[in-house]
């Protein structure tokens, strides 16, 4: 026995070691999700170099940029040679890519504060964690955005609320009999008292009275979101009716209803936009002088009441058909199981696409510049690009326009898709 | 004794038509059908009451009037003598080939977005959600008007082209062939000389070639196991015989070059700047939605199918080709097709950027000259009418065939 046999034992446990570069942290992410392969490599590198062309040749241009002069001239002069964005045009012209070029100065605070509020009425309607409470605001905000923008005396929208206040009075207490006998009734109160109203505020036409404001005034950014809040909000009762009336087992009333949609989706916006121009004075009676943007908001709500009415019907047709039993075998008849039962299940699958609807009219609005309204677009390439100070400035203004448009419909787009991981309430 | 006696006919009563399931329908669609009927009556009324005092009719004549008119870009022989009915067939050509082209471009874009969105290499897929993203949320008339401008300022004008006292041009063409100046992109035209047409028949014969193979491989892999090789040969029955078929005949086929005459180039194939802002503006625009349709499309098909094929040892690639792409088409097309449509409706915007379209004639120039406002709109809006629902029709019938079939 010697003491070189006794074989080593180890006594106490090794440290893990930590593992191998390559497996880890950033390297790690980088080998797997960038150099894969060859191709991916090559990919990487491709890509890489179109980021890095394209920051290096936009952000000296967009950083260095001149934000303070009177004219392209006096900008030019000021980078004496360098090329950057000449971003004093935007500040310069700030009203008038805002409010046009025709809306009173002193009048500015009232389409500001009727976009603020704007923001506070929508968004119990988006989020609906917010207090109950403030959709009083909601409901009341078409008549104070009204009486905000257009101006006059506070007695027409307010009768005009009135109106519809009385009116759905008259429709609960006769909604006990029927249905459509509240409809109509509530239709014949709401007429009455807004024949009265029209006296009322005629008289009174100096209570609590703003500047009045004729709409061929509005332009810039704010005629955009006019028009995009105005006929998505229109559009969407009559989405809802166009739907029903496609659905419906009425033959007269479907092909009515069939013979409008297809007809406005299958016509661009721009030859409705037309229509709203030139043709549609000749279908009103004589003398009745309807102003361009009351015309194009009829036709652009038209527009996007035909694309609400196909996703709607796009909503109904995904309700099982047992719904529809349920709503027959428990009694009710058409308007109640539609309001109680089929309604809110057909309009939350088509929340989604009500949205994609509304961003791309939003987008479309700008179309009106081509009949020569002013609004951003319209702005730029009209008033702004003619005058003798800011020819010539096109990719900070285009830029400008872009960065709006693409702020406000990515927030919508992003918001639709929160909602729709929201409203999943199927566990797959 | 008891007798039954039959229940004595119901009469009908007026409270009926309303309280009744039986004919309450009736009476909606009568109420409709009057009211339908007042309302377009009214509107009748008073275009006629507003035509008379305006001393206008409803007439198609002046299409038969001389347009006196130009049009730069005419498919179709036309001068301003030509007919006002004239001038609008130019604009329609021109319209069917923007959207022609633009769907081509569209798809182009879209596919390679959508597939390189699901790449697996993180900075790629980053960057077509960029472009996806940015294309989709900016309003189309903002970028045709952004390319248009790139056009007008940034491109340099074809007397940039030319070299003046010795000094270098300011401006050179890519390969000596292309020019992209301000006034659009300049390009080699092939021209066709005699004996070109066997050249041509030869083309055509070996594309046929082609797929007699492909037919007889898969005939051979079916029936004999036999796996054969099917890409390089493709290829070269394809091109092979048409080239020696182009040196044998002597080169008939030549490209003549834009060359710079004066201040502008000449000859070759000039797509004006308009046409060609129009166009890509379209393209990118569209091709961001298609490019969210193929990226659903492929995300639809579940990832068992993908784990089942290659459960069965098919290779990636014809992963790709023989299980995922047929099941995903199916989900892609629908929308796709609606996407060109839109592309179609969205090109009567070539009238922003001066390109004379159906819009740009019909709608435009000949509705301000004759003052037919009526008239031409209604003839407009049935030319996309008709497209529309042209397509609409095509695309049931294929949705219908395509459909799953289910017992």
């Amino acid at each position: 026995m010697s003491d070189q046999s006794i074989a080593f034992v180890r006594h106490e446990t090794l440290p893990p070691s930590p593992p191998p570069a390559s497996e880890t942290g950033i390297v790690k992410w980088m080998r797997e999700n960038l150099f894969s392969s060859v191709t991916n490599s090559i990919l990487t590198l491709a890509a890489l170099y179109t980021v890095y062309s394209i920051l290096s040749g936009s952000m000296p241009w967009i950083l260095g940029g001149i934000w303070q002069a009177p004219s392209l001239q006096a900008c030019r002069e000021i980078l004496a040679g360098d090329s950057a964005g000449c971003f004093a045009v935007l500040t310069e012209r700030w009203h008038q890519l805002i409010f046009g070029f025709k809306y009173p100065q002193e009048a500015y605070w009232r389409p500001t504060l009727a976009f603020v509020l704007l923001i506070v009425a929508v968004a119990p309607v988006l989020f609906a964690n917010l207090p109950r409470r403030m959709l009083i605001l909601t409901g009341l905000y078409p008549f104070i955005g009204f009486w905000l923008i257009w101006g006059g005396t506070i007695m027409a929208p307010l009768m005009g609320l009135v109106g519809f206040i009385v009116a759905y009075i008259v429709f609960q207490r006769l909604e006990r009999s029927s249905f459509a006998m509240g409809v109509l009734g509530g239709l014949v109160a709401a007429i009455i008292v807004w024949t009265l109203g029209g006296y009322v505020s005629d008289a009174m036409s100096g209570f609590l009275a703003l500047e009045q404001i004729p709409s061929r005034d509005m332009g810039g950014f704010m005629l955009n979101i006019i028009l995009g809040t105005v006929c998505v909000s229109l559009s969407l009762p009559i989405g809802i009716l166009l739907a029903l009336g496609r659905q419906s087992n009425m033959p007269i009333i479907k092909i009515i209803c069939v013979v409008f949609i297809e007809f406005i989706r299958g016509v661009p916006l721009i030859t409705l936009l037309f229509v709203a121009n030139v043709v549609l004075a000749y279908f009103l009676p004589p003398g009745t002088t309807f102003d361009l943007i009351l015309r194009v908001i009829i036709m652009i709500t038209m527009f996007s009441s035909a694309y609400i009415a196909e996703v709607i019907r796009g909503g109904l047709a995904a309700l099982p058909r047992g719904q529809y039993e349920a709503g027959d075998s428990l009694g009710l008849d058409y308007a109640q199981s539609m309001r109680l039962i089929i309604l809110p299940q057909a309009l939350k699958i088509s929340i989604p696409g009500i949205v994609n609807v509304a961003v791309g009219l939003f987008k479309d609005t700008t179309l009106v510049s081509v009949i020569s309204m002013f609004d951003l677009v319209g702005m730029i390439r009209g008033p702004i690009l003619a005058s003798t100070e800011w020819n010539g400035v096109y990719w900070e203004l285009f830029g400008f326009a872009s960065l709006l448009f693409f702020i406000i419909c990515y927030g919508i787009s992003q918001y639709s898709q929160w909602l729709e991981r929201q409203l999943a309430t199927d566990h797959r | 004794m008891t007798s039954i006696n039959d229940p004595k006919p119901e009469s009908f009563q007026l409270s009926q038509l309303m309280n009744d399931t039986r004919y309450r329908s009736y009476t909606f669609q009568f109420i409709a059908l009057i009211v339908l009927f007042f309302l377009v009556g009214y509107l009748y009324l008073n275009l006629v009451e507003n035509l008379r005092t305006a001393g206008l009719d409803i007439s198609y004549e002046f299409l038969g009037e001389p347009a006196g008119y130009d049009i730069n870009q005419r498919l179709v022989e036309y001068n301003s003598q030509s007919s006002h009915w004239r001038a609008s067939v130019v604009g329609v050509l021109n319209t069917l080939l923007v959207a022609f082209v633009g769907c081509i471009l569209a798809t182009i874009f879209g596919v390679t977005a959508g597939v390189l969105r699901l790449s697996n290499n993180w900075i790629v897929a980053k960057l077509m959600a960029v472009y996806v993203e940015i294309f989709r949320n900016v309003p189309v008339l903002i970028w045709i008007l952004i390319i248009n401008a790139i056009f007008l300022i940034a491109l340099p004008q074809p007397k940039a082209f030319k070299s003046r006292g010795g000094n270098p041009p300011e401006a050179e063409m890519l390969w000596d062939s292309f020019a992209f100046t301000g006034r659009g992109i300049y390009a080699p035209k092939p021209v066709f000389e005699t004996g070109s047409w066997v050249v041509v028949a030869v083309f055509i014969l070996s594309i046929i070639g082609v797929f007699a193979y492909r037919r007889y491989a898969k005939f051979a892999l079916y029936n004999h196991g036999r796996d054969l090789p099917r890409g390089w040969p493709s290829i070269a029955i394809l091109f092979v015989p048409a080239i020696l078929a182009y040196f044998v005949m002597g080169s008939p086929i030549g490209l003549e070059y834009p060359q710079l005459k004066g201040f502008n180039f000449k000859g070759g194939i000039w797509a004006r700047g308009s046409f060609v802002a129009l166009t890509f503006a379209l393209a990118i625009y569209t091709g961001a939605f298609i490019a969210e349709n193929v990226r659903a499309g492929i995300l639809a098909i579940s990832k068992g199918q993908t784990e089942a094929a290659a459960a069965l040892g098919i290779r990636p690639g014809r992963i790709m080709s023989l299980v995922i792409l047929p099941q995903a088409l199916r989900v892609i097309i629908p929308p796709m097709i609606s996407n060109f449509l839109n592309l179609t409706k969205n090109s009567s915007l070539a009238i922003a950027v001066g390109y004379m379209d159906i819009t740009g004639t019909l709608g435009g120039i000949t509705l301000n000259q004759t003052g037919r406002a009526i008239e031409a709109i209604l003839l407009l809006m049935a030319f996309y009418l008709a497209i529309s629902l042209g397509i609409s029709a095509i695309m049931n019938v294929y949705n219908n065939s395509i459909k799953l079939k289910e017992r």
